[in-house]
């Protein structure tokens, strides 16, 4: 019989089963590589309340990004979009389409204005956009996020037609570029807050959108999306799959008296119409649009927590799919 | 083109803000839309020919001064005194602005023909420097042509015989000063500049003075009533040694004041990434940030003490001007606040001071936690102009390991402050009445400081009562990641966290709190309207 004499070893009292799995190996891969792509392994963000220094001339605003539209970039995109993009999107949102009855007498170019939560929120639109406006639709990208480095600037070109758009302020550079698609048939996918919301409800639209869609003449779509926030909301690197709805909206046509400021008022309380749909429904929220209550995309003004919680209430039942339900992890016959 | 300090308002993009916490630092992220961070002035050009504009500045003084060389004359008693280890911070490359100056007076000393010349570091109550911190100071000529003949000497503050009582103010404050300084024909005194409280008549009625004269500013009341001591204007400390230069002057004592301003370049290139902003960090900003902390997990706190006390700053000279003490000093302060003014609108309710690794008393020593308390409440609280960045009744927040550690050679009656003082009560006033008297005439403590290379046994007080204004100002102070019972005995709330210091502080301040974050060093003064 062995004596545990003071100040020795203790025994090793561990089960004799590996703790080591490949899960676990993983996520300790996964933890380390989103430590070396965050501050100070990875780049700093810029406060906003400092002025952008001037870029380079050929990043940025003054990317140009004018190849992405030759035939031989729409043919790989399309290839892109059908091969890679459109079933991962479908796999990992499967998106419920809405509304889009409500463009069947229409056939110009538009503008879809959307709310924007996530970065899946602009290649789902664009996978679920009908054909007449995907095979000529450019996306709005800020200059300083998908612009800043050449390879973010090729692939947003590539991958989503992205042209880069100044988000900071006005900038004639990029609304000229815009401006000029526009006239030349192309449609074009913008959010209006200019970011991704950082805890799921909307922020304040900029009049961007709006000011475009009066200087070309051109009819906004408003487009509703919701349930991208919970598989893939900012911060997160990791989409967890779920179910998205999205909800088109009416064209509406910019004021003939070029009032951009009301009319991105007016777009804004389209999209809320539209996520009001969602919540109740089409007649429901038509009145509420009539009564002017129609509840902001804003969210309640409340402390962070009871703005979270809010949110969880207004999504719709079993919007997530857990793992278990999905064949063949938990398959019963 | 240098570009001056500014104040950055924390918004959701805004990335993690370096904060020093002693021999290292962190990232730590500020709540948005209520924190801003206040950023000092990028360093200004240094001079193109720093001895060359020595020298025009020696044949051309400010005020109503002859230039030196008319002042020198053979068979005369010339006194160059000079500032001590305390400044700058980090020290200096060489060659150290001292060394510059006094080689360049004595090059017009020796072409004068003049003998009697002795050399004195201005220590006040200050510890001795040891051969090779004055060697680095005035550079091995000078050191090796009067150190060995003893005319290279460090003012003794407890001599009997070395000191001189000139009189006494309007305000019944004694002066007394070194004898050989006092008794001289001209003292030249060698400045280095490195906040606005440095220079002026404090160089001399402080820098040669002994504690019978010292304690007439260097107490609570004075330090109370300086808002701050870092602004001439508004400082007690600096109208009580006004009066005692202007007292010396009328009794006779002659000074020729040479001041230099240093720009605010603290650290080399390898670390360069301290005194950058954080969203301007390039890639290797940010692998030496990476490394450096790395590294330093890895060290014990005494190797990264080490490292970091061998850093020599490439502060370069901005200006120099000598002549009339108090003509040359308007333009001395000008010069510094033109390095280091930065603009902030109004106070808030909390600010954060990132400690560094050094203080004005812990070069080549530790910094323990009583110089911890006098470095932040002390030096960082008070480098305000018009009212301090954080609220009456506010909390300050210092990041600082603050071990429970002393340099016993260099602070020995910080040990019996520390354990016997501050165990008792840590009000200035009642410290003042109650135990300075004991500790300042300490035989033991006298001993070491005149011998050895001890601070006076009065200095920790002295340290204490650089707070005394902070601590009736402020409502709370926390010390994130110190040594929590070193830190109670301070009086403090050790926090482990920023997070945690700002949740403890919200019960002082009340919930969403505004937050400055005083982005120093390199050094700074907050002009806040």
């Amino acid at each position: 019989m062995s004596v545990q004499l003071p100040g020795s070893q203790p025994p090793d009292k561990r089960l004799p089963v590996s703790s080591w799995s490949w899960s676990v190996a993983r996520s300790g891969i996964r933890r380390r590589l989103r430590r070396a792509s965050t501050f100070p392994f990875g780049s700093p963000t810029w406060p906003g309340t400092i002025a952008l220094p001037p870029v380079e001339k050929s990043l940025g605003v003054y990317y140009d990004s004018d190849w992405a539209r030759s035939p031989l970039a729409r043919a790989a995109r399309i290839a892109l979009q059908t091969a890679v993009s459109n079933p991962l999107l479908r796999a990992v949102t499967s998106p419920t389409v809405r509304g889009l009855d409500r463009l069947a007498d229409f056939d110009a170019p538009a503008i879809f204005a959307a709310n924007h939560s996530s970065h899946l929120d602009a290649p789902l639109i664009v996978s679920v956009i009908p054909p007449r406006w995907r095979d000529e639709l450019f996306v709005a990208g800020a200059a300083d996020y998908f612009f800043d480095t050449h390879p973010k600037a090729a692939l947003s070109a590539l991958a989503l037609n992205a042209v880069p758009m100044e988000r900071q302020r006005v900038s004639r550079t990029s609304a000229d570029r815009a401006t000029q698609l526009l006239d030349e048939g192309w449609s074009m996918l913008i959010f209006p807050e200019g970011g991704r919301s950082p805890d799921g409800w909307g922020q304040q639209h900029r009049p961007g959108a709006a000011w475009l869609a009066v200087r070309s003449s051109v009819a906004v779509v408003p487009v509703y999306l919701e349930g991208t926030s919970r598989i893939l909301p900012k911060g997160s690197r990791r989409p967890k799959p779920g179910r998205v709805t999205v909800n088109f909206g009416a064209p509406i046509s910019p004021p003939s008296n070029g009032d951009s400021r009301t009319f991105a008022r007016t777009i804004e309380n389209a999209i809320a119409t539209l996520a009001d749909e969602l919540t109740s429904d089409w007649y429901s929220a038509r009145r509420r649009a009539a009564a002017g209550t129609t509840p902001p995309l804003s969210g309640p003004d409340a402390t962070p927590w009871r703005r979270s919680w809010a949110l969880g209430a207004t999504a719709a039942p079993s919007e997530t799919k857990r793992r278990g339900e999905q064949w063949p992890w938990n398959h019963k016959p | 083109m240098t570009r001056p300090g500014f104040v950055l308002e924390v918004d959701r993009s805004t990335p993690p803000i370096l904060t020093w916490h002693g021999e290292g630092f962190r990232l730590e992220s500020l709540p948005a839309g209520r924190s801003r961070v206040i950023y000092p002035p990028e360093p200004l050009e240094s001079l193109k020919d720093p001895d060359a504009t020595i020298r025009r500045a020696l044949e051309s003084p400010l005020g109503d001064s002859k230039p030196l060389r008319e002042l020198l004359f053979p068979g005369m008693r010339l006194t160059i005194a000079f500032d001590d280890i305390s400044l700058p911070l980090p020290p200096m490359r060489r060659p150290d602005n001292r060394q510059r100056v006094i080689e360049a007076v004595l090059d017009i000393a020796a072409a004068a023909g003049v003998d009697d010349v002795v050399l004195i570091c201005a220590l006040a109550l200050h510890r001795r420097m040891t051969e090779s911190e004055l060697r680095h100071a005035v550079g091995d000529r000078v050191y090796d042509s009067f150190a060995p003949i003893g005319r290279l000497l460090q003012h003794d503050a407890e001599d009997p015989a070395g000191l001189v009582h000139i009189g006494v103010t309007e305000h019944g404050e004694d002066v007394e000063i070194n004898r050989r300084a006092a008794e001289s024909d001209l003292i030249v005194y060698v400045n280095i500049n490195l906040v606005a409280m440095d220079g002026g008549h404090k160089s001399v009625a402080t820098g040669l003075a002994s504690y019978r004269s010292l304690r007439h500013h260097h107490n609570v009341r004075t330090m109370r009533h300086s808002r701050s001591f870092m602004d001439p204007e508004h400082s007690a400390l600096h109208s009580s040694n006004w009066r005692m230069g202007r007292l010396l002057a009328a009794s006779g004592v002659k000074i020729f004041q040479i001041e230099t301003t240093l720009n605010n370049d603290a650290f080399p290139p390898q670390m360069a990434f301290l005194q950058k902003r954080e969203w301007e960090w390039n890639p290797r900003d940010r692998a030496s940030y990476a490394a450096s902390t790395r590294g330093l997990s890895l060290l014990t706190p005494r190797l990264a003490r080490s490292l970091f006390q061998s850093i020599k700053a490439p502060h370069a000279m901005t200006s120099v001007q000598a002549g009339e003490v108090e003509a040359v000093h308007a333009e001395t302060t000008r010069m510094v606040h033109r390095q280091q003014l930065v603009e902030v609108q109004g106070q808030t309710d909390v600010a954060i001071f990132g400690l560094p690794h050094i203080c004005p008393y812990n070069v080549n020593s530790i910094m323990n936690p009583i110089l911890v308390m006098c470095m932040g409440l002390g030096y960082l609280f008070n480098l305000y102009r018009g009212r301090p960045i954080v609220r009456e009744g506010g909390v300050a927040i210092l990041s600082h390991p603050t071990p429970w550690a002393f340099h016993p050679v260099h602070h020995p009656s910080y040990i019996d402050f520390f354990e016997e003082v501050l165990s008792e009560t840590t009000d200035p006033v009642a410290i003042e009445n109650t135990y300075e008297e004991r500790y300042a005439t300490d035989e033991w403590y006298r001993h070491l400081y005149r011998t050895g290379h001890a601070y006076h046994g009065v200095h920790p007080f002295y340290m204490w009562y650089w707070g005394a204004h902070a601590l009736e100002h402020l409502g709370r102070v926390i010390i994130v990641g110190g040594d929590r019972k070193a830190v109670r005995r301070l009086g403090f709330s050790p926090a482990s966290t920023l997070a945690d210091a700002l949740e403890m502080a919200s019960d002082v301040v009340g919930d969403e709190p505004t937050i400055s974050h005083f982005h120093c060093p390199p050094i700074m003064i907050a002009d806040v309207k």
